[in-house]
């Protein structure tokens, strides 16, 4: 199977990519970025994918299934950015598909989707409405890209489409949204909630990814899945996993304090992603796939720990 | 082991079947350490202070998914808490009846966390079918928080129940147990209720106790619970034939309150500054 990964540079992607190749597949990545020490059997293209080039990569490399990552968030980049990156980048990863005849496309997107809400259920389904358009503004494009790529399942259906809705990642890169929040030694919460946080290891998600990947390319299957690791814990614990120091703060200091004393900087309205929980059902996922995860809520903070 | 903690208490909570995690959390968020902490702070209150005198335990099943239906009084839910700890102190092997908070409190800082961490997830049916899904014992005041809002004259009546309950029993198969709180009235006698006081701090009103201060009195209190009642269907009934199997649940609550009401007033004389009441 010839695997094409968007966004292959990312710390997902890397892994992602590694283990497709261990697992004997062609693997082809697209990426602005570079990766230096790329294996040598992965065939790296560094261009952009809302350029014309992305669209030669696909024409002649003729990919059978795209694991499309190449997402950012409100952290990292502007709004403008967010949108042509997000939503322009997907649109055209599933028009390129469609076009060149890929059997399957994978878009990796997150469980944030769902947002945060005093009274949203505490485990969502994939049937949920997408509450984070409400909670946290930032996260609309990304609900939109997750939202487009979903549309695909009626738009193209001879393309087998995989939404995957991963809840936090984190582990030895010590990279992402959860990985940066717990960056520093003190870490903030708002005093008086202590909402359950889902977080697995990264080496699980690229499995589940790859999972999906080779699911939708040898067996047909389709659709939108939750994907976690293991049972959710509350914030304080993760905090005490990862040897780090909660710092209870009120929550009007909150808009104060992002950036300063060490603490992360954090948009005004994540506020509502460390007051509740954001947890997702994974059973559909695992009775599909029979993706089982293989580190627990201590080994997964403890790789984050002690990288 | 903490400085708060009663030595049952611990080995009840380890007792407790429910599935935690190494690190004594399980998939709700529910604590075995705050667990701990708070059944040893009500244990000599159920015992002591409010003297809870619990029947017909053996109605509720010993594992596997149930359904606790009761009736509210007493200005804030004390009646939830000493029926949590009923079924904790006197089933064996304890049992962790889990309520459905009301939405407020998850919004609210310091108990959106302890409702989460005593196992008490916010009042929607999504989590009331998940818990019963997962073979929890599910406590659920269908009278809602009209039910806790009843003055001290209106201790003994019922008001409207809710239709849900009975459309969850039928989706998810779960028995009924019917239950009758008693004294809920006398240990929080209301006189008024406050409710735009309590739409301005956040909650549905703020009890006036006769004495002024909102703190329960040490009066003797009954949990009775009632044979479980099975009703069959899918929950998507139509709301007539739903209507009857709540009006059946209710008059079963209604004959334990009055049969619990009998017992009570040979047990305690009404508070002598309010008169008997209602």
């Amino acid at each position: 199977m010839r695997i094409l990964v968007t966004g292959i540079s990312s710390n997902l992607g890397r892994l992602v990519a590694r283990l497709a190749t261990a697992r004997g597949f062609d693997v082809v990545g697209l990426d602005r970025r570079p990766w230096p020490d790329a294996p040598r059997e992965i065939e790296m293209h560094a261009v952009d994918l809302t350029k014309r080039a992305a669209e030669d990569v696909f024409r002649t490399r003729r990919p059978d299934a795209v694991v499309h990552l190449a997402t950012v968030t409100h952290a990292s980049r502007d709004a403008d950015d967010r949108y042509r990156i997000n939503l322009g980048g997907t649109r055209t990863v599933f028009e390129l598909a469609e076009r060149y005849s890929v059997k399957s496309c994978v878009f990796v997107g997150r469980h944030t989707f769902y947002g945060a809400a005093a009274d949203a259920p505490l485990y969502h389904t994939e049937m949920d409405a997408p509450l984070a358009v409400a909670t946290f503004p930032e996260l609309a494009d990304l609900v939109a890209a997750d939202l487009f790529a979903a549309a695909a399942l009626w738009r193209a259906p001879h393309l087998r489409t995989i939404v995957l809705r991963i809840c936090y990642t984190i582990g030895p890169s010590k990279k992402g949204t959860l990985a940066s929040f717990l960056d520093g030694k003190r870490v903030p919460m708002v005093l008086g909630f202590d909402p359950l946080f889902q977080a697995m290891h990264e080496s699980d998600a690229a499995q589940a990814i790859l999972t999906a990947a080779q699911a939708a390319t040898d067996e047909g299957l389709k659709g939108v899945f939750n994907v976690a690791g293991p049972q959710p814990l509350p914030l304080s614990e993760v905090i005490r996993l990862a040897g780090r120091r909660a710092l209870h703060l009120p929550e009007p200091m909150f808009p104060w304090a992002f950036g300063r004393f060490g603490l992360p900087r954090l948009a005004a309205q994540s506020l509502e992603h460390i007051k509740h929980p954001v947890v997702v059902d994974d059973s559909a996922f695992r009775a599909a796939t029979g993706f089982a995860h293989t580190w627990d809520e201590a080994e997964t903070m403890s790789s984050f720990r002690y990288a | 082991m903490s400085l708060f903690v009663d030595d049952d208490v611990h080995a009840r909570v380890r007792r407790l079947e429910v599935p935690f995690n190494a690190a004594g959390y399980d998939r709700y968020g529910t604590s075995r350490k705050h667990l701990e902490v708070f059944f040893s702070f009500v244990a000599p209150l159920y015992r002591r202070y409010f003297r809870v005198e619990a029947t017909g335990l053996e109605h509720i099943p010993a594992r596997g998914r149930a359904m606790i239906i009761g009736n509210h009084s007493g200005g804030y839910a004390i009646d939830g808490l000493l029926t949590v700890a009923s079924c904790f102190f006197e089933l064996e092997p304890p049992r962790l009846a889990q309520g459905m908070a009301e939405k407020f409190l998850s919004a609210m800082p310091v108990s959106s966390t302890l409702t989460a961490r005593l196992g008490h997830l916010t009042g929607l049916p999504e989590h009331a079918e998940r818990l019963l899904n997962d073979d929890r014992l599910l406590m659920v005041f269908p009278e809602g928080a009209r039910g806790t809002a009843k003055l001290y004259k209106e201790r003994w009546s019922l008001v409207r129940f809710g239709s849900g309950f009975i459309r969850l029993a039928l989706a998810t198969k779960t028995p009924i147990v019917p239950m009758a709180f008693v004294g809920g009235g006398d240990v929080m006698p209301t006189v008024a209720n406050l409710y735009k006081l309590g739409r301005l701090m956040g909650v549905p009103y703020i009890p006036v106790s006769a004495y002024g201060l909102p703190l329960p009195l040490p009066r003797p209190c009954a949990v009775h619970y009632g044979a479980p009642m099975t009703f069959h269907g899918t929950g998507r009934e139509d709301d007539d034939t739903v209507e009857k199997m709540v009006v059946e649940v209710r008059d079963r609550v209604a004959a334990l309150l009055a049969d619990g009401r009998r017992r009570h007033e040979q047990r305690v004389r009404p508070l002598f500054f309010l008169g008997g009441g209602g």
